[in-house]
């Protein structure tokens, strides 16, 4: 074996002596491969490039809009996951915690590649593994197998349960299956297994996030109220996949001395540093501080619409004060930091006043670039928020806002959000719509900008029209996770993907020499 | 690491961890290639240990992902929640041409993205109006294939008389896939279902869809290229080759291959198979039903492209047999320089892979066109006929393991120090972390193509830039 823990630097290839070697991006726009893909064709029993031309087109006007609006039982590239996905990205935050799925064995090999496709990081969940016969007698003897063995081979401190909707149709039921998995000493009486029923017919992954983190509270907080509070504050950020907005959270409360628990803090499970030495557990919530996090004064939210369930239970059964924030862009920031410091009674400290000048500096000095641009966007409900508030405050105009996992109550927030701005005059909030409906609004009412994850690209390809990589997934930009979107740091990150965005485009479009050089400008 | 006994020794050693009942299980999973042996002594296609974290997908990645996904013009509804769209959509890299959205559906998701309603009171309905939409929407589109998941199978929906319906309302087919994840052990059933469904709503119409190019006369070097999902363009460097040698190729089923393709399959002379794990069943079909011979063939690396051109040439008359060796005569000396190039730099280089369909035998003698040694190797989902078909390919002395564990995979490769691990996504950042350089063997880690000259050229250098990376030399802090 090479040893890559020592710190010799390998010979490089070099190219001499050698024709390039053609991968997929050249390879297949040489003449032979040209003429390959058109001898191949006459077997392809293909429409004429005619009439595809034409249908096209078609795809693109009002009549083929409205044809597509009229849709009620087909979705087509919709922007939700299904439920176990953030059940699994929550319950990764706690210490030594391995998430396992209960039901079918695909849906957790689907879960892990696509939350490590983008961070590019080891994802490691286990499964029950049911196959037909669970579907006709249950699935009680492979959660028992599945909980024995997860303990025995993983050695966690917790195993986090959720289901996939194979186990919610033939009714299976979580809580018994431990009890009796327990009883039958599978697994110690006392290793905790919080679970979260997460049919996937049933919302989004934003509603498993819910689910699975009300299910972590209550199995690790149970007993633990104390007389007095700890004097902690709690934070979620919700299903964010920008790990370094937990850092930056972290380093706002350390400046301001505020004591806290994240609930959960999976900053580390989804960027663990690389010594050489594979850590399969990453999570850095603790269990004592969840436990104790019933004792907190009051527990803060940046995704409402991610923990409705969550917060009801910490309202009602510990009695706790909940704050809902999303300190995205100046504003909210401001509010989230006044808040904090009237609720702790601690000053804002100078270095983030003064970190909230230079962001304003920023936006100040390339505000000309956004103004009046229009922009198409979509994602979560909390995270569509943040953004039309952030991208009213740089006079933006949000125009075609998809939801695909929208509800009434975030719908209203965002047209009041609209309405009072007159950046928001000709915003348009799609609940339920998908990107399919998003492709044909881009096409009849088009945009300077998009902002979405990586599916958007479709529609980059398709309308033109230039896309700032924010959400998730993200798996053709790599490190975009390890930047913070909160706070004013996180302003001036956002605000930078989308500025250069658009001056990328503007060089795009004048590259021809001769042509559209004209204004190719060195400085802009 | 050297004999037999240690190997033995290590798997026990791996097994001690498992509770009893588990270890049971997975020990028969687990062995050492010995000499002589005429399969890989370990039993497969079992169902997976619960709470193991086996690497395996299920039946709708099988019949979805693999067999039906890549037939561009047709749209492929994944029927049920929207997870299993959602996760697989784009994932595959199953390359194509055409107009995505208008005249081929690729890259798309499609999902009647069932709700509760749809759970109590079934989905027929609803599948019903949303093929309607298709319609509409998608004029152009070659059929619908409807994949089943998990619910649909477990709430009694009926999607075969939809289908029947709906095919007839329209003209096109409309393919039902049973293909719920709950079914069989793995992806191996889905293929196989999907395999079924070629059988008996596609190919008994195959005469009344087929739209024959223009002047078309069945000639003697009609073959057909099965189980080639044109992952980063491999079928096209195939075809190529095979068109080199004389022979008309007149359908990829599936990568980058359309409906028509499909129904033209039953007029070659012969089914060329490259993944047979997935397609052998349809290939054995069309052996009984038409007469069809098919041959199993290898592409990675020149010794084995060599071997298999002259093995499909044989099939047929002294032409073709004389272009193989002109072709593969005039494809040696580019692969001589890049072995040359290549070579020195992986010469006795350790190899352990663990993939699914063919490629954890079929790209060992690309490896050692290179110089490097495979010392493990094994299925997600094979069969015992893959693993028959592994004993010829790998040495004496090779560990196999089957649906090899998370536990296994990183026990054995942290005692057997391989320089380069070849297997999935879920795998890659594990082993990267342990400073093991990894390709993804699966999606060619965004590379490829890697079938035929072109793609051996291709492979050769992703190897080298793997392995020789200078960010390995920066894992160790100077002060530690």
């Amino acid at each position: 074996m090479t040893d890559n823990l020592d710190n010799t630097i390998p010979t490089p290839c070099g190219a001499e002596g050698l024709d390039p070697i053609k991968d997929h991006f050249d390879l297949f726009h040489t003449d032979t491969y040209q003429d390959l893909f058109e001898y191949k064709r006459q077997f392809e029993g293909a429409h004429s490039p005619e009439k595809v031309a034409e249908i096209a087109e078609w795809t693109k006007s009002w009549d083929y809009r409205e044809k597509n609006f009229a849709r009620e039982a087909l979705t087509i590239n919709p922007a939700k996951a299904c439920q176990p996905l953030g059940a699994l990205f929550v319950a990764a935050g706690f210490e030594e915690t391995l998430p396992y799925s209960h039901g079918s064995q695909g849906c957790v090999a689907y879960f892990r590649s696509h939350l490590t496709r983008n961070y590019k990081e080891p994802f490691q969940a286990v499964s029950s593994s049911m196959t037909e016969d669970a579907a006709v007698f249950g699935g009680l003897s492979n959660l028992k197998q599945g909980l024995e063995n997860a303990y025995t081979l993983y050695k966690p401190k917790m195993i986090a349960l959720c289901t996939t909707c194979m186990a919610e149709v033939i009714g299976d039921d979580l809580g018994a299956f431990i009890t009796t998995s327990k009883n039958e000493g599978h697994i110690p009486e006392d290793f905790p297994v919080p679970y979260a029923h997460t049919p996937s017919f049933v919302g989004s992954h934003i509603t498993g996030y819910d689910n699975m983190l009300k299910g972590i509270l209550t199995t690790l907080t149970k007993n633990e109220k104390a007389e007095t509070t700890n004097g902690k504050f709690n934070f979620n950020l919700g299903f964010d996949p920008y790990i370094g907005n937990i850092r930056e959270l972290k380093r706002i409360l350390n400046l301001f001395g505020i004591d806290y628990t994240i609930l959960s803090d999976n900053s580390d499970a989804f960027d663990s540093p690389n010594t050489g030495e594979f850590k399969m557990y990453n999570g850095l919530t603790t269990l004592a501080e969840t436990a104790d996090s019933i004792n907190a004064e009051g527990t803060f939210f940046f995704q409402k619409y991610t923990t409705p369930k969550t917060q009801d239970y910490i309202t009602k059964e510990w009695g706790q004060k909940t704050y809902n924030f999303r300190p995205f862009g100046i504003k909210a920031t401001d509010e989230f930091l006044m808040a904090l410091s009237a609720i702790t009674g601690k000053p804002i400290p100078l270095e983030l006043q003064q970190e909230r000048g230079r962001a304003v500096d920023a936006l100040t000095d390339s505000q000309a670039w956004i103004h009046g641009k229009k922009i198409a966007l979509y994602g979560d409900p909390d995270h569509v928020l943040g953004l039309i508030q952030f991208l009213l405050e740089m006079g933006a105009e949000p125009t075609h806002i998809v939801v695909t996992n929208t509800n009434d109550d975030f719908e209203a927030e965002a047209r009041e959000l609209l309405t009072n701005s007159p950046y928001g005059q000709n915003g348009t909030v799609w609940g339920g719509k998908d990107l399919w409906h998003l492709r044909s609004l881009m096409f009849t009412e088009p945009v300077d900008l998009l902002i979405g994850n990586s599916y958007g690209k479709y529609l980059w390809r398709d309308t033109h029209t230039p896309l700032v990589r924010i959400g998730y997934p993200i798996f053709d930009r790599h490190h975009m996770h390890r930047y913070a979107t909160l706070g004013y740091q996180g302003a001036i990150n956002q605000f930078n993907w989308i500025i250069n965005t658009i001056l990328d485009e503007l060089d795009r479009k004048t590259i021809i020499p001769a042509k559209t050089d004209i204004s190719f400008d060195l400085i802009r | 690491m050297a004999t037999l006994e240690d190997k033995k020794a290590l798997i026990q050693e791996v097994l001690d961890a498992y509770p009893e009942k588990a270890a049971k299980l997975r020990s028969k999973h687990l062995d050492v290639k010995e000499e002589g042996a005429s399969d890989c002594g370990v039993k497969s296609n079992k169902k997976s240990v619960p709470g193991v974290m086996t690497t395996r997908g299920c039946a709708y990645a099988g019949a979805k992902g693999v067999v039906w996904g890549p037939v561009k013009d047709m749209i492929h509804l994944s029927h049920g929640p929207v997870g299993c769209g959602y996760y697989s959509w784009s994932g595959r890299r199953n390359y194509y041409i055409g107009t995505t959205g208008v005249d081929t559906f690729g890259t798309m998701q499609f999902t009647s993205d069932f709700q509760e309603r749809d759970i109590v009171f079934g989905g027929d309905k609803k599948l019903d109006k949303l093929i309607d939409e298709l319609e509409i929407l998608f004029p152009l589109s070659q059929g619908t294939t409807i994949e089943s998941e998990c619910p649909v199978g477990l709430i009694g929906d009926d999607i075969e008389a939809v289908a029947r319906k709906k095919a007839k309302e329209y003209g096109k087919p409309v393919v039902p896939v049973r293909c719920e994840g709950f079914r069989g052990v793995s992806q191996s059933l889905g293929h196989h279902i999907a395999n079924d469904t070629v059988r008996d709503w596609v190919l008994p119409k195959a005469d009344e869809y087929r739209k024959l190019p223009e002047g078309y006369e069945p000639g003697p070097y009609d073959v057909n290229i099965i189980g080639d999902y044109n992952i980063g363009g491999d079928a096209w460097p195939s075809r190529l080759l095979l068109e080199e040698i004389g022979l008309r190729v007149i359908c990829q089923f599936s990568g980058d291959g359309t409906f028509n393709e499909v129904v033209m399959t039953p007029l070659a002379k012969l089914n060329l198979i490259h993944c047979y794990r997935s397609m052998n069943y349809i290939c054995r079909f069309m052996e009984e039903k038409y007469g069809i011979g098919w041959l199993e063939y290898n592409f990675f690396g020149p010794t084995q492209i060599a071997k298999s051109l002259r093995k499909i040439a044989a099939q047929f008359d002294e032409t073709i047999q004389a272009k193989a060796e002109e072709v593969i005569a005039k494809y040696q000396p580019r692969m001589d320089a890049i072995v040359e190039k290549y070579r020195p730099r992986l010469e006795g280089k350790k190899v352990m892979m663990m993939v699914g369909g063919l490629r954890p035998r079929h790209v060992v003698p690309a490896f050692k066109d290179l110089g490097m040694d495979v010392i493990g190797t094994g299925y997600e989902f094979g069969h015992g006929d893959d693993y028959k078909r592994t004993a010829e390919y790998v040495d004496d002395g090779t560990i196999i393991y089957d649906d090899v564990s998370g536990y296994e995979f990183e026990e054995f490769a942290k005692q057997l120090k391989p320089d380069l691990i070849a297997s999935g996504i879920k795998e890659k950042y594990v082993f990267q972390k342990m400073a093991l350089p990894f390709r993804q063997m699966h999606s060619w880690d965004y590379s490829g193509p890697y079938h035929g000259y072109d793609g051996f050229e291709v492979f050769a250098r992703d190897m080298d830039l793997a392995i020789n990376n200078p960010t390995w030399s920066l894992i160790k802090a100077p002060w530690a």
